[in-house]
């Protein structure tokens, strides 16, 4: 299990070395960051003299490791927009879009898992068959469209949730939360709701799929046979056999939820992460494109990592010999 | 071994009919099936697959699965009825009077938990014991079962057990809160031939020694022959034969035992060629009227096309063929192939 786990650590590092490149290549190929950085009346020799001092006269390899080394260490350089450290703008603006993700997260186990449950256990009850009808909608709504629809509901005609923005925030060291007040809860529920309902639609179907799977199995059978509890079938025997590919699922879904939170942050003015790439995107701001770019696979790989540690968990089959499910014969 | 003539049934199946709705009617799966089981003996059922067999055995513990449902007749426990009782009350029933052996062990245990969960867990919701005690009977049983090293192993997963091992596992399971009868759904099928017979002779010790009674349903007439006391034959979804099993081994009553019979190879004779049953069991939308196996029998008379034969006795046992009653089959019908009719 060790060695599993160094091997996937290394396969770890070798993803991020190689989106490490790809954003590395966003310095030499997206334009010339000297013509960003300075006037039109800049003279040749001012010029010639800032691309010195930044090392772009260095040989590319040069470049790349000076790059990664410097990554490695949180030191992104200065962002060419705002002359700020790109670490510090990101550090200020992540934990927006964290708590966001987070928030999101919840309502989709919370609420996503429990109803695949449902309708996997009464797939032909009238409820099941209008929640499916309904996941649908939810899976063709495009979020943009979503966020404005719930904005005009709730924000605009029934007054009971702001439109944009975090709301009173609380600082704690550097983390800014919206927990702790009340106009910051409220802020995050809309921007939740409208970054988790495609995934909630996703996880309701895939736990659905997958109960109606286990609740076949001989072993829920024999579990009825041995007089067990509905509540210990259902949620005890059942549940936990269909959790192994709905941790897979629910792990890159956490992952697009950060990364692709851009959409909802632009709908409701959230001041996270997604918001500072597009405004870099528009300012061709390569440090921060290139910084957000390896923050989101490091979160990636960070939490494959996890769901790879959380299978050990679930399932005995695979702690065993080393990874090795072994069934046994006679 | 109980005589089971002296002692009231502990199960009791009257009239019993399962029903399966479908878009092009409603098949009868299980038709007026009656039998008893007195405490502490072994009733075999045998038949083919499709059958009813295994119909039976699960519209005894009521897990029928839908939209298969009992449509008459009745079960009784110890003479309380428990074919209409609501799910809970049957659930309690379920594992803690009436326990269930299915097929296959390798699917039977949930891989995500420790035996000893499992049965723990089974213990508990059936018995008031504390978490300590449960655990210690558990460990019980799975020495009674026979698993070396039951002290290591109650902690160990399903698949670190053989198959023989893990049907010995499911057996505790279903010995858990002591019950009174054991529905063995083809508890050695999917075993292997050398396993299959520690496995039977378990079994048997187990319900000798617990003193429960055992339906055993199985297409193996082996198994049966060598555990059962008595034996019912099922043949599209109706009793064909019941009786002691040394007389209808021995001495079968209806054609179509004797031609199951027929089939089973035996050590120490010399076979040229097995028997075998012409044609095949009929689908349950195109059942015959009449006997369902006239089709197929050699003894076949006009009686048997337009009557349908009730079991009566025979000798020790009691048959649904015509042969067995004083009219006899009715007139013989000559068809293509036709066998010498042979008097039974």
């Amino acid at each position: 299990m060790i060695a599993f786990i160094l091997r996937r650590m290394l396969q770890s590092i070798a993803v991020l070395v190689a989106v490490g490149l790809v954003a590395f290549s966003l310095f030499r190929y997206v334009g010339d960051p000297i013509n960003a950085m300075v006037g039109q009346d800049t003279s040749m020799e001012d010029r010639a003299a800032l691309r010195e001092k930044l090392g772009l006269n260095d040989s590319p390899p040069v470049q790349f490791l000076r790059f990664i080394s410097n990554a490695a260490r949180g030191n992104f350089g200065l962002s060419y927009r705002t002359s700020e450290p790109v670490s510090r703008m990101i550090f200020e603006r992540i934990p927006a879009t964290l708590e966001l993700a987070f928030c999101a997260a919840i309502f989709v186990l919370f609420v996503g898992v429990p109803m695949g449950v449902y309708t996997g256990l009464y797939p032909k009850h009238w409820s099941s068959r209008l929640l499916q009808t309904v996941s649908l909608l939810g899976v063709s709504l495009p979020p943009f469209l979503l966020g404005i629809l719930l904005i005009l509901v709730f924000a605009v005609m029934l007054h009971w949730l702001p439109s944009f923005g975090r709301g009173e925030t609380v600082q704690i060291g550097w983390w800014t939360t919206n927990f702790l007040t009340l106009s910051g809860l409220k802020a995050l529920i809309l921007p939740s709701i409208t970054l988790g309902l495609f995934q909630l639609t996703l996880i309701m179907r895939l736990v659905r799929s997958e109960m109606l799977e286990v609740m076949r199995t001989d072993y829920i059978k024999f579990a009825r046979a041995r007089g067990l509890s509905n509540r210990a079938i259902n949620f005890g025997h059942a549940l936990k056999n269909t959790l192994v590919p709905v941790i897979t699922v629910m792990g890159l879904q956490l992952g697009t939820l950060i990364a692709f939170a851009i959409v909802t942050e632009t709908v409701f003015a959230w001041p996270g992460v997604g918001q500072l790439f597009l405004q870099s995107v528009q300012f061709s701001d390569i440090p921060v494109m290139a910084a957000y770019l390896l923050l989101i696979a490091l979160l990636f790989v960070v939490i494959n990592l996890v769901v790879d540690l959380l299978y050990f968990v679930v399932d005995p089959r695979l702690r065993s010999q080393g990874g090795a499910a072994k069934v046994a014969g006679h | 071994m109980a005589s089971p003539s002296n002692n009231p049934p502990l199960l009791e199946v009257k009239n019993l009919r399962v029903e399966f709705p479908t878009r092009r009617g409603t098949l009868l799966a299980v038709d007026d099936v009656s039998f008893d089981i007195a405490p502490g003996e072994v009733l075999g059922v045998v038949g083919e697959s499709g059958a009813g067999k295994s119909l039976t055995g699960n519209a005894i513990i009521g897990l029928l699965e839908p939209p298969g449902r009992i449509a008459g007749g009745e079960v009784k426990l110890e003479g309380r009825r428990i074919d209409n009782l609501p799910y809970e009350e049957m659930r309690k029933i379920r594992g803690h009077r009436i326990g269930a052996i299915f097929q296959d062990p390798l699917t039977s245990l949930n891989p995500l938990y420790s035996i000893g969960r499992q049965l723990v867990e089974t213990i508990q919701t059936h018995l008031p014991l504390s978490a300590s005690q449960a655990r210690k009977r558990a460990l019980d049983l799975l020495k009674e079962v026979g698993i070396p090293g039951a002290e290591n192993r109650i902690d160990h997963y399903p698949h670190q057990f053989s198959g023989g091992m893990r049907q010995r596992v499911v057996i505790a399971l279903a010995l858990c809160a002591g019950p009174r009868l054991i529905v063995a759904d083809e508890p050695t099928t999917a075993l292997d031939v050398s396993i299959q017979a520690q496995i039977i002779a378990l079994l048997k010790k187990l319900c000798r020694e617990h003193q429960t009674a055992v339906m055993l349903v199985t297409h193996d007439m082996g198994v049966i022959a060598e555990t059962a006391d008595r034996v019912a034959v099922m043949y599209a979804g109706r009793i064909a034969e019941i009786g002691p099993v040394r007389d209808v081994v021995k001495q079968a009553k209806h054609p179509y035992t004797k031609g199951l019979m027929g089939s089973i190879p035996s050590l120490g004779v010399r076979h040229d060629k097995l028997t075998q049953i012409d044609g095949a069991m009929p689908r349950l939308t195109e059942i015959p009227t009449g006997c369902a196996f006239n089709p197929r029998c050699t003894f076949r008379g006009s009686r048997c096309l337009s009557e349908r034969p009730d079991l009566m006795s025979a000798g020790a046992s009691r048959a649904a063929c015509w042969l067995h009653d004083r009219g006899g089959v009715g007139a013989p019908i000559p068809s293509d192939g036709a066998k010498e009719l042979v008097d039974a």
